[in-house]
């Protein structure tokens, strides 16, 4: 196990102007479970392919360990990737499937079979050895690469969208198994979705890339509750945050007739900057409906429901509320058995301290 | 009003499917009555061949042709393998050296082809370079060119390049038309194999060599003996060629060098009484390797003719 540090790592295709990832600056450590997201073409699969040594690096370096990887073939870098594909070979069971980075490794005959046994133990896949990948179904053929990968005890396991080819409920599943693994064996993993909902829950931090930039490293808890940036904060969480540009006056911004002040640090910052106008970003969680009763002294928006979405568990209320030049379309959490009807006005309250504010140029964050 | 027996509605849907499946099994009985006319016609010959190599001299030109014999003998073997043909200056070769001369030239445009077509398909399958798309339009135009036609620009060449008349020259002339062949299959079998697969080879410790070696090379087996089979088949089979090419000016043992089928060709001299036993037998030994070989491996040439035509 090693510590993985990307050093301005940047990586252009041939007859490509701009990168694919610019100048990426990223350390993993130890033991730790990063995750790398962002949308289509936000260069985090390539991240990935130039940390396996799949992917030319343009400039800068990549290391492992304390090892300077950049030119180094895969096979040199004691890395083991699983893919989205899981690119099990067809030709091999999957006993074989698992001896075969060993036995590129030169692992003894005895050694081999001891550690393919105890892989396929750790994974359930004992009955399965003998079966070739066209005879598994998606789930174990999941497990088998991901066997692939712990049998040979790199120092760092590489996964690129490995639960993406499964249907929603073994993809639950297996996500958990995937969390308890690499706790279990505490090697250093790097993986990479397009899905927040399993950045958040699998990663100890999350790095989100868009265009090839890294947006923003940090604890899942720290990018949902601090975003840098209003991309990052449009990314993560879901339903995604409610961001709209607002006339702003020095202390409040303005939802058609309703005031709402910002926070402190962010007003402040707003104010030092001069800005008539502010992006201000509120989670649907941060909203919540009241009834005509509530008066307990907070922020409210009326407007008209035109879409609820039950899930269950957890409800969602898009509405429209009057302003200028547009109304806002807003997205409310709200109390899944007490639900309003489409066509209804109802009212949310706004909690106020949990605004996030951006600067409607550069979007960055204002306040802390 | 109809009901329904105990089987009930998932029954008789189970019984249809069945009847379905059984009917597209056997198909319907006028194909198979043309199926099974059409496989006479094409039958008949080997047929012909297989009993008139068994029977004696004698009964070869009874009228009418008995298509059971009447009497077993292997003397045509014996004598296929005994006789020299009698060439004008040198020994004619025996069979057996035809047979040779035939298998090594065979084998030889197998090997090679297989050895240039599998890293030519590797190369226009998985790497971008300057020229692949006119490379691949070019493999395309070759083989809509008729073989026939090659032989005398290929000869010209080859005489200009002092190899005409000999075993290299015939090789050299077979593998010309069927490169183009087996590198644009073999191309649909590489890129049939995802590039993830060789990828997982990389990170799992392979070189590429040794990634083409362990993985790519056993998945596309199958597309390498289809296209082994073609190769072997055109040159095995192959009369005019051997004939212009190969010429009866070299020696191999101290006898003219001649493929098995321009052997044959020989024993229907003007100049004597045809030896038809021995004629059949020698082309039953001639024809039989092939086609037993052939049956063993066809269901899997099929697929592999077709496994690496649509990526999957």
């Amino acid at each position: 196990m090693a510590n993985v540090e990307y050093r301005q790592a940047t990586c252009t295709y041939p007859g490509m102007s701009a990168p694919a990832v610019d100048a990426l600056d990223l350390v993993v450590e130890d033991g730790e479970f990063m995750v790398l997201v962002g949308p289509s073409g936000s260069g985090k699969s390539t991240a990935l392919r130039m940390l396996a040594g799949l992917e030319m690096v343009s400039s800068g370096e990549i290391l492992i360990g304390d090892r300077v990887v950049t030119g180094a073939p895969p096979k040199a870098r004691d890395i083991a990737m699983v893919f989205q594909s899981y690119a099990l070979y067809p030709h091999l069971s999957v006993r074989d499937n698992l001896a075969f980075p060993l036995k590129q490794k030169g692992v003894s005959e005895p050694e081999r079979t001891q550690r393919v046994l105890e892989a396929a133990r750790l994974l359930e896949l004992e009955p399965l050895l003998d079966r070739r990948p066209r005879q598994l179904s998606g789930g174990q053929r999941q497990r088998v690469a991901m066997g692939r990968a712990i049998v040979r005890q790199p120092q760092a396991f590489l996964m690129d969208e490995p639960l993406s080819n499964l249907d929603a409920k073994l993809r639950v599943q297996t996500r958990a198994e995937i969390a308890a693994l690499q706790i279990r064996l505490g090697v250093t993993t790097v993986y990479v979705t397009h899905d927040q909902v399993e950045a958040m829950t699998l990663g100890h931090r999350v790095a989100v890339l868009r265009d090839g930039v890294l947006q923003q490293c940090d604890t899942p808890r720290r990018l949902y509750e601090h975003p840098c940036n209003v991309f990052v904060a449009g990314f993560v969480g879901s339903p995604a945050m409610n961001l709209d540009r607002l006339p702003f006056d020095g202390t409040v911004v303005r939802v058609g007739e309703v005031a709402v002040p910002l926070p402190g640090a962010a007003a402040s910052a707003a104010r030092q900057a001069g800005l008539s106008e502010v992006v201000l970003g509120l989670r649907p969680d941060a909203l919540f409906p009241v009834t005509a009763g509530d008066s307990n002294g907070a922020i409210r928006l009326s407007g008209e429901v035109h879409l609820v979405e039950d899930t269950g568990s957890d409800a969602w209320v898009h509405l429209d509320a009057p302003a200028q030049p547009a109304p806002l379309r807003l997205v409310a959490r709200a109390d899944a058995r007490h639900l309003p009807l489409v066509g209804d006005r109802i009212s949310v309250a706004v909690r106020v301290a949990e605004a996030h504010v951006f600067d409607p140029a550069s979007g960055v964050r204002l306040g802390d | 009003m109809t009901t329904l027996g105990p089987m009930g509605v998932e029954g008789v849907a189970a019984a249809a499917r069945v009847t379905s499946v059984r009917r597209r099994r056997h198909g319907s009985t006028p194909a198979s009555v043309a199926l099974l006319v059409i496989s006479g016609i094409w039958l008949f010959p080997i047929y012909y061949m297989l009993i008139d190599a068994f029977k004696p001299n004698n009964d070869l030109l009874h009228y009418p042709p008995q298509l059971w014999p009447a009497q077993w003998t292997l003397a045509n073997f014996q004598e296929a393998f005994k006789v020299n043909g009698a060439g004008p200056t040198v020994p004619q070769p025996s069979f057996l050296t035809s047979l040779f001369v035939s298998a090594v030239v065979a084998l030889v445009v197998v090997a090679f082809s297989m050895a240039v077509s599998l890293f030519a398909s590797l190369a226009v399958a998985r790497f971008n370079f300057r020229g692949r798309g006119t490379m691949l339009v070019a493999l395309l135009v070759a083989q809509m060119v008729p073989f026939a036609s090659l032989l005398i620009p290929i000869f010209i060449e080859l005489n200009k390049v002092g190899l005409i008349f000999t075993v290299p020259a015939l090789i050299i002339a077979y593998v010309a038309p069927v490169l183009p062949f087996t590198i644009w299959t073999l191309r649909g079998f590489v890129a049939s194999v995802p590039v993830d697969i060789e990828e997982a080879a990389l990170t799992d410790g392979c070189s590429r060599l040794s990634a083409f070696w362990r993985v790519i090379f056993p998945l596309i087996a199958p597309g390498l003996v289809a296209t082994s089979i073609f190769a072997f088949i055109l040159a095995w089979n192959d009369y005019v060629y051997a004939y212009i090419i190969l010429g009866n000016s070299g020696t191999v043992f101290g006898q003219t060098e001649e493929t098995a089928s321009v052997w044959l060709f020989g024993l229907i001299n003007p100049s004597r009484v045809t030896p038809w036993g021995e004629l059949f037998a020698a082309s039953l030994i001639f024809t039989l390797p092939v086609m037993i070989f052939f049956l063993i491996i066809q269901r899997r040439l099929a697929a592999g003719l077709t496994a690496g035509a649509v990526k999957t």
